[in-house]
């Protein structure tokens, strides 16, 4: 495989009339300029903004005023919906304290196939498309965004960003490097390939319901 | 799988008087056009956007090998394995040697056009792995055994009734005998069976749209979730990527990406747009214990810096198909292999030969559509002249073909003479009409008055009535 290699890279050489190399100075240049293209502009605020795209891809939300709160927001969701009160919840430091009513289960765990809801948090959120952004790690298991039909997650309003390319500075300045999977999330799953008619629940969640943790982590 | 792009004329036959295609082609046609309409008509972004595209996929291309480099070293310093293909077959034998290492028996894959291109599917199959497609409408096609028809909707070919018969015959055992009616009941089908899948699979294979540079990463862009379920439970996870889809850093897959949703599904983001970066970190909770990149070439090294050069900015959106005539009029069998429409009548002949998709650059009357909505501003009909212009300096054009345009080139450099023959032509069709001004039937013609009634010239050559009218 490795001759592949060589003929590959000596083709392309050939092509471009110059020597491959990693770390070409000019290459690093441009990469490391993080230079951004040309930005969508909007009107209204960035929050505003954030929760019209949401709703725009049939995702809910709900306001909470603590983390104190989210248990109660979780419960009312479950009780509207008349699910259950078993959830898979992330093992993510903002959800320590939460004091789970008497009657609810809720495992802190990756999700396992027959999970019907979970809940996790987000790293951050981005306004320009109402979707959110999360981060595989041992706070944030990556089945939990898609094994279950609901999925619920925590968003701190102070974590609301303009744009993807605000979500990366934020990425690069708080984790420095790429987790395993980063999830960029809008709205539930959906299909359009029976007759082009589009169809939530497909292999993910069926709904998404954002809580909206008011001013910060 | 066996191209039959030499015959795409009887292809075409067929598609044109399958009845059942024709609703399904009539049903998504305008879906799709409308919905990129609205969606770039609400970015008044667009344009530069486009502009901007263009500049970060030319500058990748130039500078290929290094990026290429630079994301193999980003993979590994991951975690992770980055295997080169040359050909198909050298890409089906990396794929099975990781799945055999590893003791597998199921793989689940997400949709990946480069599989479809190397036919991984049958390479595992053959070796004796279950192969699961688990995108909708992969897995609608899978199990009619049929190639895809449109690279980002396969099974837009099919109606809901012709699905859920498909379901009915194959899903009769696990319990599941309702008859199927609504999209919701063949949705919701599908996931309960494929979910099983995916819990049991041990290897996920996923295409992806780009390959980060910056940070060895690689994307997926979808709106199930398929991908990220087959790339997150199995033990391994594969990628299948061509060399072209390399970009330098996160801030140019924004913009990439800004493009993308909107030409191929008017969407302004897919629901899932995920960023792989090597194998589960050891406090993970899950994720793959491996993560494999295969790079594919299968011809792309040789298109850079040659004629064909710009179809390596392709991204994949599928705009070309959905407003290209031929291919709403025929679908994507007709082209007879993996990509169709006007992107596949450029790769084809690429990447088959010349002398196999020699009809599709001709199934085009060059309207310009194609390059119209390209969000990578792609010349596709430059391309497929050109292609036209190879296969007639390599002879493949056929004898009464190349007789014509020879007999034709003669006369046209030869104005006296063609002004001559044109009249004469003019008024010898004036007489065979008998005056009618139309033809309800034409010797040679026959297809085309089937249907329609062929006007016959009137009076006399464009030249004829130019000089007449001139005179005083
Ligand atoms: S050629 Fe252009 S329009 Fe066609 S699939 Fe590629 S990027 Fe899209």
């Amino acid at each position: 495989m490795s001759d592949s290699r060589a003929a590959i890279l000596a083709r392309i050489a050939k092509a471009l009339a110059h020597e491959a190399a990693a770390d070409a100075p000019e290459i690093v240049q441009r990469i490391e300029a993080h230079a951004r293209g040309p930005l969508p502009q909007w009107p209204h605020s960035t929050r505003e903004r954030f929760i019209e795209k949401l709703e725009q891809v049939v995702g809910t939300w709900a306001e909470v005023a603590s983390p104190a709160h989210i248990a109660q927001a979780v419960g009312d969701y479950l009780a509207a919906q008349n699910l259950a009160k078993a959830l898979a919840v992330a093992p993510h430091p903002l959800l320590d304290g939460i004091i789970w009513p008497e009657g609810f289960q809720a495992e802190r765990r990756r999700a396992v196939g027959d999970d019907h809801v979970s809940l996790a948090v987000a790293f951050c959120a981005i306004a320009e498309t109402g979707s959110l952004m999360l981060l595989a790690g041992p706070d944030s298991p990556t089945t939990l965004n898609f094994l279950p039909d609901d999925f619920l997650c925590v968003l701190p309003t102070n974590r609301i960003v303009p744009r993807m390319e605000d979500a990366w500075a934020l990425l690069r300045e708080e984790r420095g490097a790429m987790p395993r999977a980063t999830n960029i999330v809008t709205g539930p799953s959906r299909t359009a390939d029976v007759e082009q008619t589009i169809q939530l629940g497909a292999h993910g969640p069926r709904r998404l319901h954002v809580l909206l943790l008011q001013g910060g982590a | 799988m066996k191209p039959t792009s030499h015959a795409f004329s009887s292809n075409a036959h067929r598609a044109l008087h399958d009845r059942t295609l024709q609703q399904a082609l009539a049903k998504a046609g305008v879906g799709f056009v409308d919905k990129r309409r609205a969606a770039i008509d609400g970015l008044p972004e667009f344009q530069a956007l486009k502009e901007a595209g263009r500049r970060i996929k030319d500058h990748t291309l130039a500078n290929l090998d290094h990026y290429l480099l630079r994301f193999e070293a980003q993979v590994q310093a991951a975690g992770g394995r980055v295997h080169w293909a040359a050909t198909p077959q050298e890409a089906c034998a990396a794929v099975l040697d990781i799945c055999q290492k590893s003791g597998a028996k199921m793989v689940a894959k997400g949709k990946s056009m480069v599989g479809e291109e190397i036919a991984i599917n049958d390479a595992l199959e053959g070796a004796g792995f279950e192969v699961v497609e688990t995108d909708l409408g992969e897995y609608i096609i899978q199990i009619a055994h049929e190639p895809p028809s449109h690279i980002i909707a396969p099974a837009v070919h099919k109606t809901r009734q012709q699905i859920a018969d498909l379901f009915q015959n194959l899903h009769h055992q696990p319990g599941l005998t309702r008859p199927l009616q609504t999209v919701p009941q063949i949705v919701d089908e599908a996931r309960q069976v494929l979910r099983e899948k995916f819990l049991a699979a041990d290897v996920g294979i996923t295409g992806a749209n780009f390959l980060i540079a910056e940070t060895g990463s690689t994307v997926i862009v979808t709106n199930e979730g398929n991908g990220d379920l087959s790339a997150t439970l199995p033990r391994v996870h594969i990628v299948l990527a061509s060399i072209e889809k390399l970009v330098p850093n996160l801030e140019d897959t924004s913009v990439l990406l800004r493009l993308l949703a909107r030409s191929a599904t008017g969407q302004e983001i897919t629901s899932y747009t995920t960023f792989f970066t090597g194998p589960r970190r050891s406090e993970d909770l899950d994720g793959p214990e491996e993560f494999h990149v295969v790079l594919v070439d299968n011809g792309r090294s040789r298109m850079l810096g040659g004629d064909y050069h710009e179809m390596l900015r392709c991204i994949r959106c599928g705009a070309c198909l959905n407003h290209c005539p031929v291919y709403g009029a025929v679908g994507g069998h007709a082209y007879g292999w993996v990509y169709p429409g006007p992107m596949g009548a450029v790769l084809t002949p690429l990447m088959v030969g010349l002398d196999e998709g020699r009809p599709l650059p001709n199934a085009s009357t060059l309207c310009g559509r194609c390059e119209e909505v390209c969000p990578m501003a792609i010349p596709l009909p430059k391309m497929l002249r050109e292609h036209r212009r190879q296969e007639f300096a390599q002879r493949l054009t056929p004898p009464r073909a190349r007789w014509a345009l020879a007999a034709w080139a003669y006369l046209a450099k030869r104005p006296e003479l063609y002004r001559l023959a044109t009249r004469l032509a003019i008024k010898l069709l004036n007489l065979m009409s008998g005056g009618k001004g139309r033809f309800r039937s034409l010797l040679f013609a026959q297809a085309w008055t089937a249907a329609r009634d062929l006007p016959a010239p009137q009076r006399d050559t464009f030249m004829a009535q130019w000089q007449q009218r001139r005179k005083p």
